[in-house]
């Protein structure tokens, strides 16, 4: 255990130096989230008129759905440095090491947590300064951060993952565009949920995404469903768990192929 | 305590080893090899030949489809964190973090090993100082050169103080400056520190030079083994190496040396021609006058026992740089055709 521990951490300090490294990259994942706040915020903004809109901005409505969405992708495309370190051969070194296997995949998850704590911070500062109403005080919050942090660790587990199972770039770039991209606009990151057609209403509902989106939305709106909230959440702390089995079974999966 | 390792004296241990890979091909078809312990043992074999899956699967990175790997005595497959202890690794692909500087990527591999404070800080600093990377331990590893880079991986493997070091082709891509520089590194980390080291090489030079012993790999298979003396000396004859005064057409040396009885091959370029021959001191007095005496002006001449490149033609049957050259084209499809 203590091992893990270590290894975990040594692997976590790992990530966030080559991360340190490459400046374009942390610049790169701060302005984007900021850009679709002030685009879609202002481009959407007459939905607010459409009868039943329940929020009084539609900043208000949008910045839980943003902040889900940079986290899904931070997550999402982290498989990106496997093919990197794949193809460096540092993957093949760190695999004839007493590396523990799943401190590897905890290593990426806990440096994808951390950027998405910043990410979220500087959304939520941002959403604030545009005129966001924020309930439940700090534990609204932390349920936000929380739902953030559990969805983008499932992703970044699963895309190591995948990353060692196709091993190419290209095939990774193909999977990701296909599931992610479409994953969240079948969900209410954009829309209220009584105003989207019914068949992506039922979707939504099989959609961690979605999952997210509306524990941490809820979370920090007047009138939070609590029991719903805490649904959500175990929801995506079982695809954490089952997100890291199939992460650390890829790699012998991968030691199977070379 | 004696290792099993000790008991005896083997280092690695192959037995049958095969591997399959997916496709049907027949990478490994029935390898048996012993490393013994505190030396330089050579893999030596043309692209192809098996040689980085034996060291994939010795060093636990892959799994052989049957036969077993001891290493240090214990099995690969089924006791690979053991193994992992005692084994450094440095692979055909640099396994050298580019976005951590030097002394990061020596501190990791020591953290990974349950190294901490002092210990782990002392023995980088040893190696930093040894690989002549001292100045450069705080410059990110992308911007080494080459050579830093090696040096970089080979000081990588060795943080935690492995008995056993796999270098899986460590000179190949490198400036023959850095090479010989390299060579020299092997050398030293055998002789004075006792380490035993397999070596994988498809430089017939480099085996030659460091290897005490030698496997011969060909097409999955060991062809022979035993040190680089012994397989030279099996091969009767010496070869006669002339250095022309100036470059003569292949027609006019080969007429000029047909009457000379005892050679059984010639090799020819520009103004060098090997001849390999029964007996080097009664041929070389016969060759010299067939030359002369034709028009050939000879520059100099010397006489050696056979090299390793004859030793691989009599096992094999093949010209070794031809087989290495169409290994490597054969590897490049297979590549291909995975994607």
């Amino acid at each position: 255990m203590r091992t893990l521990f270590q290894h975990s951490l040594t692997m976590t300090d790992r990530n966030l130096r080559r991360l340190w490294r490459q400046p374009t990259w942390i610049v790169v994942s701060l302005v984007q989230p900021v850009i679709y706040l002030l685009l879609f915020g202002p481009l959407f903004k007459s939905i607010t008129k459409i009868p039943g809109f329940q929020f009084p901005s539609y900043i208000q409505f949008l910045a839980p759905g943003v902040l889900i969405m940079t986290a899904f992708f931070s997550g999402g495309w982290n498989g990106m440095a496997t093919i990197d370190d794949l193809n460096r051969g540092v993957i093949d070194r760190l695999l004839v090491s007493p590396l523990r296997r799943s401190a590897f995949f905890i290593g990426h998850v806990l440096q994808t947590s951390l950027s998405i704590i910043v990410q979220s911070t500087i959304i939520i500062l941002l959403a604030y300064i545009l005129g966001a109403h924020f309930s439940n005080g700090a534990l609204g919050l932390l349920i936000v951060f929380l739902s953030a942090i559990l969805l983008g660790g499932s992703l970044n587990a699963a895309s190591n993952g995948i990353a060692l199972l196709v091993r190419r770039e290209e095939t990774l770039i193909a999977t990701l565009n296909v599931v992610l991209l479409p994953l969240t606009f079948l969900s209410t990151a954009f829309m209220q949920q009584s105003l989207i057609p019914h068949w992506i209403r039922v979707i939504s509902r099989f959609n961690p995404l979605n999952w997210a989106v509306e524990a941490a939305r809820s979370a920090v709106n007047p009138g939070t469903n609590w029991s719903q909230v805490g649904e959500h959440l175990g929801l995506l702390a079982a695809l954490l768990v089952v997100c890291m089995a199939f992460a650390t079974r890829s790699i012998r999966a991968y030691q199977r192929s070379i | 305590m004696s290792t099993p390792e000790q008991q005896n004296g083997y280092a690695i241990e192959a037995e049958s080893l095969v591997k399959i890979y997916r496709g049907g091909i027949r990478a490994l078809d029935g390898i048996d090899l012993k490393v013994p312990a505190g030396s330089v043992f050579g893999l030596l074999g043309p692209n192809g030949a098996g040689k980085t899956t034996v060291v994939k699967i010795a060093t636990t990175l892959s799994f052989p489809s049957s036969g077993c790997v001891r290493v240090t005595g214990f099995d690969a497959a089924r006791q690979p964190k053991l193994v992992r202890q005692a084994i450094g690794v440095v692979g055909q692909t640099s396994g050298v973090d580019v976005n951590l500087n030097g002394r990061e990527n020596l501190r990791l591999q020591g953290l990974l090993r349950g190294m901490r404070g002092r210990e782990l800080k002392q023995r980088v600093d040893e190696l930093l100082d040894q690989f002549g990377l001292k100045e450069s331990a705080k410059r990110v590893a992308r911007d080494y050169s080459g050579g830093m880079q090696r040096r970089l991986d080979v000081a990588t493997a060795l943080v935690h103080r492995p008995q056993i070091l796999f270098l899986d082709e460590p000179t190949t891509g490198l400036d023959p400056e850095v090479r010989t520089e390299m060579w020299q590194e092997i050398e030293r980390l055998t002789h004075e520190e006792g380490l035993t080291i397999l070596l994988t090489t498809h430089y017939l030079e480099e085996a030659d030079q460091l290897a005490a012993d030698l496997a011969i790999l060909d097409r999955g298979k060991v062809v022979a083994t035993g040190s680089p003396e012994k397989l030279k000396a099996e091969l009767e004859g010496d070869t006669v190496h002339v250095e022309l005064h100036e470059d003569a057409p292949d027609g006019a040396i080969r007429s000029a040396l047909d009457g000379v009885a005892g050679i059984r091959r010639l090799d020819h370029d520009v103004n060098c021609l090997r001849a390999r021959v029964d007996h080097g001191a009664r041929a070389v007095p016969l060759v010299l006058q067939a030359l002369e005496s034709n028009g050939l002006a000879v520059e100099s001449v010397s006489v050696s026992r056979p090299s390793l490149d004859d030793v691989y033609m009599s096992y094999t049957g093949r010209d070794f740089s031809l087989a290495d050259e169409e290994g490597a084209r054969r590897q490049q499809q297979t590549q291909r055709t995975e994607r």
